[in-house]
């Protein structure tokens, strides 16, 4: 009886957050009709932007436990690739963005062969430190990224004949890439590879022993996450049509990898949750000016304080020492 | 000859910092973003302290050093604290104290102005030449002064009781609570140090370079744990001789190769490094359990 209890409550569960995932759907689908200033459907197309980049980051941090601060990077080496590519070469959107996505994917992989053998922090540091070396790469190759003068008038991008111009189209296009992103990590979340990847973060020596290998679900992890952040950053470069180094600093990183632990580590919920809460916090103290950074630096403390576990962490993966 | 002598002095700098991170990691296993921000606004007390022109500049200095490591034990006591007590992951405090230092950096922006600040220049040393090097009465002043703190540091550690309670704590957090020692004084007591010489560093790098800005120490900071994680996270002599390492590398680098990669370099041999040596210089193996 108790499991049939249980399983009852769950199918309920399981349909209520259906449904609520239906309305949220529709909402989101009907955001630039509803006569909402462009000014809202943009903070919608950046915290879409966000969502995205925490889901990405939670497939190789919340997921396989490989806590990384240097995702900006990714994120920038995929708009710069995908910006270059068409500034200079012309080619069209579809393949651009999917170039910036396997560039960023193959130098993640690249990093991810000497960051294998390192463990946590010392991990966590090689990544920030990759970050880094990206930034000033970026910052000094001036005949090709132009460095500090970034790159302006990156094309409108053009899918399927379709001009993306207005702030509805761009809204629906990062739509459809987060949702592509959401699907795609859940789906790996809720797969035996999801597991192995869990398995990772618990114990990696247990894992081994195990069976899992640990070293292709990690090259896994990597270069599917690495993929989307570069995905993501090409979006970025084409719509916001102007990049320069510093839209990929550190802050960068530490912001999305806030998303993830603030969300609850491996809950993609959670990560999205996190995401419109982060970003839509400093957005609605703009009138407090100077205080914003002050008070956001503060709300990330007391979210820890308050919420060790992330908004939507399940108590039972704490660690207990 | 002089690119070394100038990256020792940088090095001596960053290796006050890092003995800070390792120290706070040895014991709480986590870095400390916080660190580099604690470096700013300790730059930025002594700053206010000198110029108020009633102090002389010693004092001043003291001053600064006591009130930063009091800020750092209460960064601690507010902020790390509540967190630690929940046994949350260590990520939350590595989270936590980039939020802290995300707020130290604004705050002091509001305090001190977003502009560069002039760092009153108190001491007028001269230079010397030697070899063929010049190395300016100040840069002796910082060798002497880090020299100093260190030496009193490592005797802290090694003789006294509380140093020994230190030591113990960094090994084994539980077992040295059994043995009746009060951990949360104790990391008090590595927040005030750590702080204090974070202070210093910013001070002398304040007057070194003349200038002090807000951001002043995000760099130092991610250079600074570079350091300690370079020389192996945690021991005393690792974060040392890191920092001298960073210091003189980067400094060549920037002299030789390119001074547009200088900061870059620091991350460069660090990756370097910990794929020979995957904890760092001096840093014990990590033990993996069974």
């Amino acid at each position: 009886m108790q499991v049939l209890g249980g399983n009852r409550k769950a199918s309920l569960s399981s349909r209520a957050s259906r449904i609520l995932f239906g309305i949220l759907g529709l909402v989101l689908l009907a955001v630039p009709y509803v006569g909402v200033s462009s000014y809202v459907v943009r903070m919608f197309t950046l915290t879409l932007m966000y969502i995205s980049l925490g889901l990405s980051l939670n497939l190789l941090s919340g997921l396989a436990g490989q806590v990384s601060l240097g995702h900006a990077a990714f994120y920038g080496i995929g708009a710069y690739t995908s910006a270059l590519l068409s500034l200079r070469l012309g080619l069209p959107f579809m393949l651009t963005c999917l170039a910036g996505g396997i560039m960023a994917s193959l130098l993640g992989l690249l990093l991810c062969f000497p960051a294998m053998k390192l463990q946590g922090t010392y991990f966590t540091f090689v990544t920030l430190g990759f970050g880094e070396i990206v930034r000033l790469i970026i910052l000094n190759w001036a005949k090709l990224t132009r460095g500090p003068m970034g790159l302006p008038g990156i094309p409108q991008p053009v899918i399927l004949g379709i001009r993306i111009a207005s702030d509805g189209a761009y809204y629906y296009l990062i739509l459809v890439i987060a949702v592509i992103i959401y699907a795609v990590v859940s789906n790996i979340s809720n797969s035996a590879t999801g597991r192995a990847l869990v398995a990772i973060r618990e114990d990696t020596l247990v894992a081994e022993a195990m069976g899992v290998n640990v070293f292709k679900y990690k090259m896994i992890a990597f270069g599917l996450s690495t993929f989307f952040a570069g995905i993501v950053g090409a979006y970025f470069a084409h719509y916001i049509s102007f990049i320069d180094p510093s839209n990929f600093t550190f802050d960068e990183s530490s912001l999305i990898l806030s998303l993830v632990v603030l969300g609850g580590m491996g809950n993609l919920k959670g990560t999205i949750l996190a995401a419109c809460f982060l970003i839509a916090v400093p957005e609605v103290m703009r009138g407090l000016l100077a205080y914003r950074m002050l008070i956001y630096g503060l709300i990330l403390v007391l979210a820890m304080m308050i919420r060790p576990q992330g908004l939507l962490g399940s108590q039972k993966r704490m660690q207990v020492s | 000859m002089q690119q070394i002598v100038n990256g020792l002095t940088i090095g001596t700098m960053y290796s006050l910092c890092a003995v800070g991170y390792s120290m706070v990691f040895g014991i709480l296993e986590f870095v400390n973003f916080a660190h580099g921000s604690i470096y700013t606004v300790g730059a930025f007390i002594t700053l206010t302290l000198v110029s108020s022109g009633r102090i002389g500049f010693g004092v001043s200095f003291l001053l600064s050093m006591i009130a930063t490591g009091l800020l750092g034990v209460a960064i601690d006591r507010f902020a790390y604290y509540p967190i630690r007590s929940k046994r949350a992951p260590k990520m939350n405090l590595l989270i936590g104290s980039i939020g802290m230092s995300i707020f130290l950096q604004n705050l002091a922006m509001l305090i001190w102005g977003s502009q560069t600040r002039n760092y009153p220049e108190v001491l007028r040393l001269g230079s010397t030449r030697l070899l063929g090097v010049t190395i300016s009465h100040y840069q002796v002043v910082i060798f002497l002064l880090t020299a100093f703190l260190i030496v009193a540091l490592q005797t802290f550690i090694k003789k006294t009781k509380t140093g020994k309670a230190m030591r113990a704590t960094a090994q084994n957090v539980d077992a040295t609570k059994l043995m009746g020692v009060n951990v949360n004084l104790i990391v008090q007591i590595v927040f005030f140090i750590g702080s204090a010489l974070a202070c210093v560093a910013g001070t002398l790098v304040g007057m070194y370079y003349q200038a002090a800005d807000p951001w002043m120490g995000f760099m130092p900071g991610l250079k600074a744990f570079t350091a300690a994680v370079l020389g192996g996270i945690g021991v005393f002599e690792g974060a040392m001789v890191g920092g001298l390492i960073i210091g003189i590398v980067e400094t060549l680098a920037a002299a030789y190769i390119h001074a547009g990669y200088r900061d870059g370099i620091a991350f460069a041999v660090l990756i370097i490094v910990l794929l020979v040596r995957p904890t760092g210089l001096w840093g014990k193996a990590l033990s993996r359990k069974v």
